[in-house]
């Protein structure tokens, strides 16, 4: 049995530990926000935080998981108040949308470590993350405008 | 209809529904009967036609038939109905619409979404049904007040009399007004009344993309539902000819292995067991005809084949004599190849057989022939199979498919095996599996007088057909010339008095596919870049050589003028900066990029701004237009720059995004800049028309500012290199 941690619940799972960390989420904790994209760690759909860090879920095997705290975008805020889902509802981000809760995943610690991302630093931490709608413009705009919600909410 | 009056709301209905079965739909009010699910509404909501009901407690719920894979119909339908409703837009959802005539496309005739076709092909239809479920409220509210309807009008999600103060909401209403029958006729509103129509709305679809609740057919889960991989042969019009699947079952986790048409299916209680049994399967394959097939001799052939002649699709003139006339010739040869649609949720279906009933959850672009299909597999009748139609984790047409193969094997399957099934394309599979947008080779010869003049244009285009042996073929293949072939060359719109356009469609088993923009997406970067060759060969400016060629063209003629105006055009650039420019129509909108762009000394392309304008006629939601041209700029650029499906030993050679890449966030234009033509012009589509001019608006840059003339795609480093 492995024991796992995701968004704050604890489960027991009786799963072959190589098993993508991706397939435990998706087929025994029904957490399908995390999208199965590529299976190679190429497009980062698939994105989630181990201990804060931002893994691709489909090459982690959930034995690499044990004993961290798993957060899903199902975890980022519940009621989509983390200001980075504020800012990809006012910016109209998504398209087609499969994408979107690894580039916010991925977004998230981006903006944990660097809370002011020129256009530079966005395009150097997102590059893990494929868009095939050509969402990319307003990925940029949405974490800088979630950069300045953050700000705001600080400054309050 | 009248035969309905005396009887109950209830029969009324189904009485209208059943006056729907008619192939093609026209804009009557019979078109405007619910569907059987809406017949199954509770008695207190309102349920004037197969598109909105309205509740008791005000939610208006807007059902579309089309599906939503990223191009904003889930919003722009509702907004169209909600315009003509009066609706109080914070109280609209959108659901979809279960496989049902009344959802049929107005043009085509069956349930699918595709051609850039939702909006214009629907705003007619929604603008009725809203304002027939308006009117039916005001008379309620009439009724209730003792006033005539025509003291009374909406706002908001209200019927209000003016007169008396009076206003009651449409959910206090709704009840009442399901007890009457739909007028026979309706006004419509004044496009200059429109108060949503034309206004930036933000999308009812964005909450549910930003948290992991939107659902596609990948999440479906059902009670004891297994997930399928399925082998398919490695070379196209292969077969397994024996297998084992010792090794496979013995794998924890995997329950069975079926063999369908199309390959050999591992079932398992998870995707990683499937993945590997799929794995540990021996298979031994008759690779067929295709064995042994390679891209490089697929090149052979199709330059060989443009030399000679094809079936004619366009002659104007002479174009032989004016060649033989001409002071200057130019020959070109032009290559693009295979493409991927490369959808971020692979291929996948969930199907749920059972004896005398079907249940299928599919990212589905064409309901009505899935629908048969899956009946047909089932062994059941279309009416006993009922379709889910998910979010699509991207469409680009791939989900579109006449032979229905992506539900048809799920079907099988899970009739095999008994079970609810969900069957996944692996990447490397949805990679690898075809459906291709065809690889073309166009041969062109232009002639100039000594004026630098067009006098001549002929052009051979060699490629597969998308329509050959698909139910399409009969209405699209005309004469031997497939019109999706040649789509934005044989139509172009250039005065050129001698103009010839041939076709050649070699029959191969890779199977193609209509890909966002079809034949555009060949036939523009081709023409477009041939033209800018003539251009310069003539010593003209590549924008005014245009503008002098569509004098007859207002709708082309403006977008170039103002993306040229826009961008700066003829002014001065930093040097080593280069400008071109493209316009193209397709799918009845109009578009025209100038890119800015520079090259490195060792092959580095920079685009540093893209200036777009665009005329699609009346728009509905500004914002989903430019969000729809920035993602067609990328997605066109992502095939110019990166996209190539190549065929070795008759095997896909690419596999997986680490070998068929996107563009990624930081290789995109540096500015992307929309402009939307005000227009009281035809309505066109939006989710394709940005597509075709990326590529030739960014070779012809190139040209400009390196003198290099990209005449094939991807763009490679090497082609672009200084040394």
């Amino acid at each position: 049995m492995l024991n796992l941690v995701v968004n704050g619940n604890r489960s027991s799972i009786d799963v072959d530990p190589n098993m993508p960390l991706l397939w435990v989420l998706r087929e025994h904790l029904g957490l399908t926000g995390t999208k199965y994209g590529c299976g190679m760690a190429q497009c980062g759909a698939c994105t989630v935080h181990l201990d804060g860090e931002a893994v691709r879920s489909c090459v982690t095997p959930v034995s690499r998981a044990t004993g961290k705290n798993v957060t899903t975008i199902e975890g980022l805020s519940a009621d989509l108040s983390h200001p980075l889902q504020r800012a990809w509802i006012e910016i109209e981000v998504p398209q087609c949308g499969y994408c979107q809760s690894g580039q916010l995943m991925a977004a998230a610690v981006l903006l944990r470590e660097n809370p002011h991302p020129s256009d530079a630093e966005i395009d150097d931490g997102m590059a893990g993350n494929i868009c095939r709608c050509g969402t990319y413009p307003r990925i940029r705009r949405a974490i800088h405008r979630a950069a300045a919600l953050m700000a705001e909410g600080k400054s309050r | 209809m009248s035969a309905a009056t005396a009887v109950s709301r209830r029969e009324f209905l189904k009485t209208g529904a059943a006056a729907t079965g008619s192939l093609v739909i026209a804009l009557h009010f019979s078109t405007l009967a619910p569907s059987e699910a809406a017949l199954a509404a509770p008695a207190s909501e309102f349920v004037p036609n197969a598109f909105v009901k309205i509740a008791a407690d005000g939610a208006v719920t807007v059902i579309i038939g089309k599906s939503e894979m990223g191009q904003g119909v889930y919003t722009s339908l509702p907004m169209i109905l909600a315009e003509e409703l009066d609706a109080d837009w914070s109280r609209v959802r959108c659901e979809f619409a279960p496989v049902d005539p009344a959802y049929n496309h107005t043009v085509f005739g069956i349930q699918m979404t595709g051609g850039s076709t939702s909006v214009w092909s629907s705003f007619e239809q929604f603008r009725k049904a809203g304002a027939v479920a308006r009117s039916m409220l005001v008379q309620a509210a009439a009724d209730r007040w003792g006033v005539p309807p025509v003291a009374c009008r909406t706002e908001n999600g209200f019927v209000i009399h003016d007169a008396s103060g009076r206003r009651t909401s449409y959910g206090e209403l709704a009840a009442k007004a399901a007890e009457d029958k739909p007028p026979a006729q309706v006004a419509l509103k004044d496009p200059k009344d429109f108060k949503l129509i034309g206004k930036s709305v933000h999308r009812l679809d964005t909450p549910a993309k930003c948290n992991g609740a939107a659902t596609y057919s990948i999440d479906v889960s059902r009670p004891g539902m297994l997930v399928a991989v399925v082998a398919r042969p490695p070379v196209f019009g292969g077969k397994a000819k024996n297998f084992d699947a010792a090794a496979a079952k013995s794998i924890r986790g995997v329950k069975d292995v079926v063999e369908i048409p199309r390959g050999i299916a591992v079932l398992a209680d998870g995707y990683w067991a499937a993945r590997r049994g799929r794995d540990a399967l021996k298979i031994d394959w008759d690779e067929g005809p295709l064995a042994g097939y390679s891209t490089e001799k697929q090149r052979a052939e199709y330059a060989a084949l443009a030399k000679t002649a094809g079936a004619v699709a366009r002659k104007e003139g002479d174009v032989a004599a004016a060649l033989a006339g001409a002071v200057k010739t130019i020959e070109a040869e032009y290559e693009m190849p295979y493409l991927a649609h490369a959808t971020m949720e692979p291929m996948n279906c969930v199907a749920e057989v059972r004896a005398d009933s079907c249940e299928v959850w599919a990212g589905s672009q064409l309901q009505t022939l899935d629908r048969v299909f899956a009946a047909q597999a089932a062994g059941l009748k279309p009416e006993q199979v009922q379709l889910h139609t998910m979010f699509l984790g991207g469409g680009f047409g791939r989900r579109a498919v006449p032979d229905c193969h992506m539900v048809l094997e799920a079907v099988q399957v899970s009739r095999a095996a008994r079970a609810p099934v969900k069957l996944i394309w692996t990447r490397e599979d949805d990679m690898r599996g075809g459906y291709y947008r065809p690889s073309f080779f166009h041969r062109f010869a232009g002639g100039l007088d000594e004026a630098g003049n067009i006098i001549a244009w002929k052009q051979t285009v060699v490629g597969q057909s998308i329509m050959a042996g698909t139910p399409f073929e009969p209405m699209m293949v005309k004469e031997g010339v497939d019109g999706t072939s040649v789509e934005g060359a044989a139509d172009a719109p250039y005065l050129i008095p001698n103009l010839y356009v041939d076709l050649h469609s070699p029959k191969l088993p890779v199977p193609v596919l209509w890909w966002r923009s079809v034949g555009h997406s060949h036939t523009a970067f081709a023409v477009e870049s041939f033209l800018d060759e003539l251009a310069y060969a003539g010593g003209k400016d590549p924008f005014e050589l245009r503008r002098a060629l569509l004098a007859k063209a207002p709708r082309h003629l403006h977008v170039l003028e103002l993306a040229a105006e826009k961008a700066g055009w003829g002014s001065p650039l930093p040097s080593g900066r280069g400008r071109g420019i493209a316009v193209h129509e397709s799918f009845e909108s109009f578009v025209a990029y100038v890119a800015e762009v520079s090259v490195t000394p060792q092959g580095e392309l920079t685009i540093h701004r893209m200036v777009c304008a665009v005329d699609c006629g009346p728009v509905v939601n500004p914002d989903t237009i430019e969000a729809q041209i920035e993602g067609a700029i990328i997605f066109g650029l992502t095939a110019a720059l990166r996209g190539e499906i190549t065929l070795a030993n008759g095997r896909v050679v690419q596999s997986n995004f680490h070998d068929y890449p996107m563009l990624r966030i930081y290789e995109c234009p540096q500015q992307i800049e929309v402009h939307i033509v005000p227009s009281t012009e035809k309505q066109g589509g939006v989710g394709e028309p940005g597509v075709p001019c990326a590529a030739p608006a960014v070779a012809n840059a190139i040209f400009a500012a390196t003198g290099k003339r990209i005449r094939r795609l991807p763009i490679r480093a090497n082609d672009l290199r200084s040394s």
